[in-house]
Order: C-alpha cells, then sequence, then structure tokens
C-alpha cells in the first residue's frame, strides 16, 4: 500500500453541483469510452455497471419549495488509506503512487468482492454476467481498443480513463515533453459535460483551475468526516446539498458556511 | 454386509436403514452440486446478490460454520496441551465436526469468489494488508491440520488397522497430536480474529468499523473470543444430536459438563467485552462519523431487537445457563443453553455480514433489500448434508467414540 501526499501530480476532479443540470451525459460519455458492459436486462439497476452514477436528491421539502440537486458519483481515488485497496487480498487494486489514480487489475481480481464491502461510495461494480455488446444495436461499434473490456466474476470502477493519461504521456514524451500541459489530460466525462460542471487536473499543480476550485468556499467532498480524503471535490452553495453529502448528528444541524454563488 | 467394517464390540443399524438415513443428505448434496453447477457455469447472477450485497448468505454461512467448528482446535487445546483428560472421550467428535465446518466453508468459497479458477492469486500475490489474505493461509493451512487429525481416526477402521504400516503410521500421529493441537491453536486464533478484523478495518462502514490495538481491531479479539465460547457449544450439540438418533450413550457426562463449564464461562467474558465494545463503538466511532446509534437501527427488519436478540436472549442468558451447574447437569438446560449460544454467534455474524452493508453510509444512498436464491440455498444447505453424510459414516465405520462400548455395556 503506497500513500504519497508528495510533490508529483495528484489527478482529481470537481463537479460543480449548481451547474449540473442531470443530463446523464457524464454517464453515457464515460460508459462509451471505457467499454462498460450492458446487461441483458438494463433494469436491474443494482448489478448494472456504472462507473459514473448520477444520484436525484431532494431538500424533501413539499411543493412549492421542493429543490432537486444531481450528484454525479465516479470513484473518490481515496488518498488516505484507500479503503478498497488495503483489503484486498490479492492486490488487484492499487493507488498509483505517482498519479494518485486508483486502478484495478482485472486479470488478477478473483472476484472476492472485499472491496466492494469496504467502499462507502458503491463507486465499484461486480460483473455478474458476461461482457455484452449487443451488435444489433451497434453498441460493439464504439468498443476502445484502449481499454480491456472486463470478464465476468471480477470487480471495475471508474479510473478517471487512466488510458487518456497513458496517451497524452506519449504525446509529450513524443514532444519531448517531461510534464503534461493542463487539459491535455482530462477525463471523458469531464469532456462531455455539456454544463462544464466538472473539471479535472491536477490537484498539486496550484495554477491548474481544478486546485484553485477545490479550495473554494463552496467546495466539500462526499463523506469526508470517514477520513478517506476523496480526490473528487463538489461544489455547491445550496446549504442542503452540502448537508446530504455526509452525515450530521442532530446537535451538529447548523448551518454550514453561507457564499455566494460562483 | 459391511459388519466388517463396523467396529468391534459395538451395534449399528442395517446397512439399508442407514441408506434409507443417508437419503435427505444425499438430497441436500444433490441440490448443491446442481447449485454449484448452475453458479459456475453460467456465474454469480445465479444468486440474489447485488453491488449493494456483495457478501451474502453464503459469506454468513462461512463465518457461522468457521465460528461453530471452532470446537475442534480448542477442544484440541484443551485435551493436548492443557491435559483435560476427560475431554479425550469427545475429541474425535470435534475433530470430525471441525473438519466438516471448515472443508463446507472452503467449498463454498470457491463458489462464492467470481474467479474460482484463480483462488490461489490470494497465495501468489498476497496483500500483506489484507485481513482477507490472512484469513485464506490460515484457514487452507488449518484444513491440512484438520486433515492430519482426522487420518488417525480413519486408520482405526478395523479392516484399515489390519495392514501393519498403516496401523503403526496412525499410532505415530496419535503420539505427535500435540503438535498438531498447537499448530491448529495457532493457526486458528489467528483467522477467527481476523475474519472479524476483516470487519472491524473497514472504517468507511461505521457499523463494523471498530478502534483497536495495534493493527487489530476489537473485532479481532471478540471473533476469537466468541469462537471458542460457541465452538464446544456446538460440539456438544452435534454430540447430543448423534446420541439421540443413535439412542446410545456415547459420551461421559463429565466431558459434556467440562466443555459446557468452559463454554459458559468464556461466553460470560465474551459478553462483557462485547457489551462494553459496542458502548465504546456507540460513544466513539459512531459519533465521529456523524450518526447516532439509533440511526443504524431504523433501516428495514433490523431494528435494536437485533443488539437484544444477540447480546441479551442469545448472549446472556445461555451464559447463565451454562455457568450455573445445576442447570448444565439438566439435559434439557445443557441443550437449551448451548443452542442460544450457538444461535447467538451466528446472529452476531450475520449482523456483521448483512446488516453492515444493508445500511447505507451516504445520506442519500437508499435501503436495498435482500433475500437469498434456492440456488444459494442450495449450496449452503448442501454443507449440512455433506456434514450429517461425513457424521454418520465416521460413526458408522469408524471408533469415533472411545467409551461407546462401556457406556452401553447393559
Amino acid at each position: 500500500m503506497e500513500e504519497t501526499h508528495g510533490k508529483g501530480p495528484r489527478y482529481g476532479m470537481t463537479i460543480d453541483l449548481d451547474k449540473c443540470t442531470g443530463c446523464g451525459t457524464c454517464m453515457i460519455a464515460c460508459a462509451a469510452e471505457n467499454n462498460v458492459t450492458v446487461l441483458p436486462d438494463e433494469s436491474d439497476k443494482q448489478r448494472n455497471i456504472a462507473w459514473m452514477l448520477l444520484y436525484k436528491i431532494t431538500n424533501g421539502k413539499p411543493f412549492p419549495h421542493t429543490e432537486v440537486s444531481y450528484f454525479p458519483r465516479p470513484c473518490m481515488h481515496c488518498e488516505h488509506h484507500t479503503p478498497c485497496v488495503s483489503v484486498c487480498p490479492a492486490t488487484a487494486t492499487r493507488m498509483d503512487p505517482n498519479t494518485g489514480i486508483v486502478s484495478q487489475i482485472y486479470t488478477r481480481c478473483i472476484g472476492c468482492r472485499y472491496c466492494m464491502a469496504a467502499c462507502p461510495y458503491h463507486a465499484r461494480n461486480f460483473n455478474w454476467y458476461d461482457a455484452y455488446f449487443p451488435k444489433g444495436k451497434g453498441l460493439d461499434k464504439y468498443l476502445s481498443p484502449e481499454v480491456s473490456p472486463r470478464m465476468r466474476g471480477v470487480v471495475e470502477k471508474c479510473t478517471f480513463c487512466h488510458h487518456r493519461l497513458m496517451r497524452a504521456k506519449e504525446k509529450a514524451y513524443a514532444e519531448g515533453r517531461r510534464e503534461l500541459e493542463e487539459g491535455e489530460y482530462i477525463t471523458a466525462c469531464a469532456e462531455a459535460c455539456p454544463a462544464q460542471a466538472i473539471t479535472f487536473g491536477d490537484l498539486n499543480n496550484p495554477n491548474h483551475k481544478v486546485s484553485k476550485l477545490a479550495k473554494s468556499p463552496r467546495a466539500f467532498r462526499l463523506l469526508e468526516r470517514l477520513g478517506t480524503e476523496p480526490k473528487v471535490y463538489y461544489l455547491s452553495s445550496k446549504e442542503w446539498v452540502r448537508k446530504l453529502a455526509d452525515n450530521y448528528r442532530p446537535e451538529e444541524l447548523q448551518p454550514v458556511i453561507k457564499t455566494k454563488t460562483g | 454386509m459391511d459388519s466388517a467394517l463396523i467396529p468391534k464390540g459395538v451395534t449399528r443399524c442395517s446397512p439399508g436403514r442407514f441408506f434409507l438415513w443417508t437419503l435427505p443428505w444425499l438430497g441436500l448434496l444433490a441440490w448443491g452440486l446442481v447449485s454449484a453447477f448452475l453458479c459456475l457455469y453460467k456465474g454469480l447472477n445465479q444468486t440474489n446478490m447485488t453491488n449493494y450485497f456483495a457478501f451474502a448468505l453464503w459469506i454468513v454461512f462461512d463465518l457461522g460454520v468457521i465460528a461453530l467448528g471452532a470446537g475442534a482446535f480448542f477442544t484440541g487445546f484443551l485435551t493436548y496441551i492443557i491435559g483435560k483428560k476427560e475431554l479425550k472421550d469427545i475429541i474425535n467428535s470435534a475433530v470430525i465436526i471441525g473438519f466438516i465446518c471448515y472443508s463446507g466453508a472452503v467449498a463454498m468459497l470457491g463458489i462464492d469468489i467470481g474467479q474460482p479458477l484463480r483462488g490461489w492469486f490470494i497465495f501468489w500475490h498476497a496483500n500483506v494488508h489484507s485481513m482477507l489474505t490472512e484469513v485464506s493461509f490460515c484457514i487452507t493451512t488449518y484444513l491440512g491440520v484438520l486433515l492430519i487429525e482426522y487420518i488417525p481416526i480413519i486408520l482405526e477402521n478395523r479392516k484399515i488397522e489390519e495392514i501393519r504400516e498403516l496401523r503403526l503410521f496412525g499410532n505415530n500421529l496419535h503420539e505427535i497430536m500435540a503438535v498438531f493441537a498447537a499448530t491448529g491453536t495457532f493457526l486458528s486464533f489467528f483467522h477467527q480474529g481476523s475474519l472479524g478484523g476483516m470487519y472491524g478495518v473497514m472504517y468507511a462502514r461505521p457499523f463494523a468499523a471498530r478502534g483497536g490495538f495495534y493493527i487489530w481491531p476489537w473485532t479481532f479479539f471478540l471473533f476469537i473470543l466468541s469462537a471458542i465460547a460457541a465452538g464446544p457449544s456446538f460440539t456438544i450439540l452435534c454430540t447430543k444430536l448423534a446420541e439421540k438418533i443413535t439412542r446410545k450413550r456415547l459420551v461421559p457426562d463429565k466431558a459434556f459438563q467440562t466443555l459446557a463449564k468452559i463454554s459458559g464461562s468464556l461466553l460470560a467474558v465474551y459478553i462483557v467485552l462485547k457489551i462494553i465494545d459496542t458502548i465504546a463503538w456507540a460513544y466513539g466511532i459512531v459519533p465521529k462519523a456523524g450518526l447516532t446509534f439509533m440511526d443504524f437501527y431504523k433501516e428495514g427488519p433490523y431494528g435494536v431487537w437485533l443488539v437484544v436478540a444477540e447480546i441479551g436472549i442469545f448472549g446472556i442468558l445461555p451464559a447463565i445457563i451454562l455457568l450455573i451447574p445445576k442447570a448444565r447437569q439438566t439435559e434439557g438446560w445443557l441443550i437449551a443453553g448451548c443452542l442460544m449460544n450457538c444461535t447467538g454467534i451466528v446472529l452476531n455474524r450475520f449482523v456483521f455480514v448483512v446488516v453492515t452493508l444493508a445500511i447505507p453510509v451516504m445520506p442519500f444512498d437508499k435501503f436495498v433489500s435482500y433475500l437469498p436464491t434456492w440456488q444459494e440455498w442450495g449450496i449452503s444447505l448442501a454443507v449440512i448434508g455433506y456434514g450429517f453424510l461425513l457424521y454418520s459414516l465416521s460413526y458408522r465405520y469408524l471408533p469415533v467414540f472411545p467409551k461407546e462400548k462401556e457406556l452401553n455395556a447393559a
């Protein structure tokens, strides 16, 4: 298990929930980019595979005071004692100390699912069925040669489109550069979001937009109190949204930091 | 027909009757084999497990039988290391029960993992930080130890004993059994503990997470203690069941009483520590995660009744029953006490496996229910069928109970 808080890049993401319209483009882009299989019965939402999953949340108030927001949830790529990495018995998942990206070695995964039990975000999906890309629907046409498809019986998860990092690095190497420019490597969800709610980059690089956004007073993380140190930050100025991102005891229910939108 | 194989000086039912007795257990085994084939051939979509319930009935069964099978190593420890001579009359029974429990659990795990052919990757690509790695290492090696403990009993079969070399080999194994009892105790302490540790270390699941000593969460120690408290009770129950079915006395009462007393004492210590652990968790980990104790007991059927049942009805009560000499000397109370003890420990494992996963951690996540499919039941119940079969065969053809002849002389 390697944990690094060093000088190298720490890839991370911010998702502005006040901008997110819940259109689901991020989910589709992610699935298409990463050869995510569909189920014979895709209505089985407890078994389908979604590296990026959109949750709909409401403030619980009756009409006309009802407010709705959407919570896109990729893997959090937890920095501290990554819950899934520490428990995997076969070292089939690890956090890259050079990038902070938590990846899965599909051909090593034995399918015990301990990582899924340890992850509080439900960011890990098990392949309950054989990979299925129905030809009649054209799903086989978009299969990417850069991403290995997964076999039945293994766990898979968001990799921050790791193959895009490889591609960007190769390009930089060919051009004689050692560092990547901002925007040279971004995830498919960040690229596809029509509202530009998702920002991706190096959290350790103060010049990257993502590192500035992560320090915004509007920023918070999902289940931050557990101490997993997610590298995905959310942005919202709505108090009720921020409260729904973590658990609070009744006496703790005091107003969170009030800030202006923007 | 098979009289030449039956131990000398004891009576057994006719082969026909024995065959009829095995039929329901063979039926369970057949059900399990069909289920196992479907799960291996079609995949784990044959179960009702989901991305929410990554662990389910099989893991509850696994943890349950491994805890109950602790009677084998602990009785061995008491017999060969501590020197409780009266337990020599029940040790064979304890070893066979342990072997059934552990081999059954390992077979179930082989189907439970999504890629059974990669099971050996745990040893090859071992992650030394994972409690599950430790569990896998110790369970596999301990199953080997159990086999070594079982072999001398098999070699005592009348026909096998006629072969001089095998008889000598069996006798020699008997001589060094203390070494294997010690090895089994060492291995068992670690895997029973690591099974508990598996849950305690899941710090992002506040329901299961626990503080601890160095790298071991408190659940590590509680699982060891609960297993050695319940294991002897399960040995008593199975042996008493064998006595009821065969309508014979098989083990002197002294052996039952010694085991019951030890089981009750350990259960009492366990329950006190479990209560302290629950209070410390409720005032430590729970509020730190922004939750209250009651937040965990409002989802679906999982209410506070679970705590009352696990600690009170199936914890404190059996401890009291087994600790009172007059109560445990009455057969009815002894069986009730042991049964409640075992129920409590299985309930504890159920709570850690299923309730941990059933309670959503994200505030906006929803509660999802789970019911096993017939395939999941098939594989779980096959372990029971297999257990009855192996125990019945051992009882029929091997001198499992050294005092059987003496106790049934009249």
